[in-house]
């Protein structure tokens, strides 16, 4: 088993980029009203890029707490297999499976996993310093109003996709071709239902490729 | 402001609820093996809709800008197998070229 540390090392190239975006979202909440301490606070407990943007999205153009709360429930509907998958790594009673199992977003859970098996240091070492970017980064752009700026103007925008391209790269590598089948399966599922569904939906409906794998063995 | 103030308290409940249901339920059992093969290839397809989604999309539009050239010089410095540090820096940096051009 990896140790903390590992997965700390790991997460370092989404640092900045981290910083970034949450800057990003305290900068766009800031602008809609929200003052500093409420975009701070959301970073805290949701910590989920995703899913507040959507909430600011819909809120900022004049949706209700209902839609909102909706749309993020939507975007972040993966985390429910994502927690599934990662369950037999975690440790101790149900209150401490619940907590680590807070650990689970996207680069981390990436990382952790190997072959379907999830190395628990890995994702809560992955976790702890995007955790401390994502929250400090809101603080900044919450607090300077337009420090950032835009965050695409740097390309930065284009570095999580191209994240999670070596992230799959390295999944594919030397792999059966059915690994390869159900990725090809899952972008093209989730490019035909982007402009269909609501956001977050077609990352959901892409998860249905893995069903395959029911009748694998 | 309630509104925001309802959304974030209620979002993270559900986010916390969504995160935890699956190893609360399954305790430290573990995963049948049916659903171990699921899982196997959980990683590949999230990972494919994220790369897509992410890049070819913005709400509820696709979406081709400045982040598709991003992507292929990503590709590119991966298909060299170039180390990760590399492929996370030459997308920005493709991207913010492509949009100091003008485009995207």
């Amino acid at each position: 088993m990896a140790t903390y540390r590992d997965g700390v090392r790991a997460a370092l190239p989404l640092l900045i980029p981290t910083l970034a975006l949450g800057a990003s979202f305290g900068v766009l909440a800031r602008g809609l009203g929200w003052g500093v301490v409420a975009p701070v606070v959301m970073s805290i407990v949701v910590f989920s890029g995703s899913a507040q943007f959507a909430v600011a999205s819909v809120l900022g153009g004049g949706g209700s707490a209902a839609a909102a709360i909706l749309a993020a429930g939507l975007v972040n509907g993966r985390f429910l297999p994502m927690g599934i998958a990662a369950a037999p790594a975690l440790r101790g009673g149900r209150l401490r499976r619940a907590a680590e199992a807070q650990t689970v977003v996207d680069a981390s859970w990436a990382i952790a996993g190997q072959d379907g098996r999830f190395d628990r240091g890995l994702l809560i070492g992955a976790t702890a310093p995007q955790f401390v970017a994502w929250v400090g980064g809101t603080a900044l752009g919450a607090a300077s109003g337009a420090l950032i700026g835009d965050p695409a103007r740097y390309g930065l925008d284009a570095l999580f996709p191209a994240f999670f391209l070596a992230l799959l790269v390295e999944e594919l590598r030397g792999s059966d071709a059915q690994r390869t089948r159900v990725a090809l399966a899952a972008a093209a599922i989730a490019l035909a239902l982007v402009a269909l569904v609501p956001p977050g939906l077609p990352i959901v409906a892409a998860c249905a490729a893995a069903l395959v794998g029911l009748r694998r063995r | 402001m309630t509104a925001v103030w309802i959304a974030i308290a209620v979002v993270a409940v559900v986010n916390i609820a969504t995160k935890a249901a699956g190893p609360v339920l399954l305790g430290s059992r573990p995963l049948p093996r049916r659903a171990e093969g699921v899982v196997a290839l959980l990683a590949p397809a999230l990972l494919a809709a994220l790369v897509v989604v992410d890049t070819a999309s913005d709400g509820r539009a696709l979406a081709l800008d400045a982040r598709v050239a991003g992507l292929a010089a990503a590709a590119v410095a991966l298909a060299l197998r170039a180390p990760l540090v590399v492929v996370v820096l030459v997308a920005p940096v493709a991207a913010a070229g492509v949009r100091a051009l003008g485009w995207g």
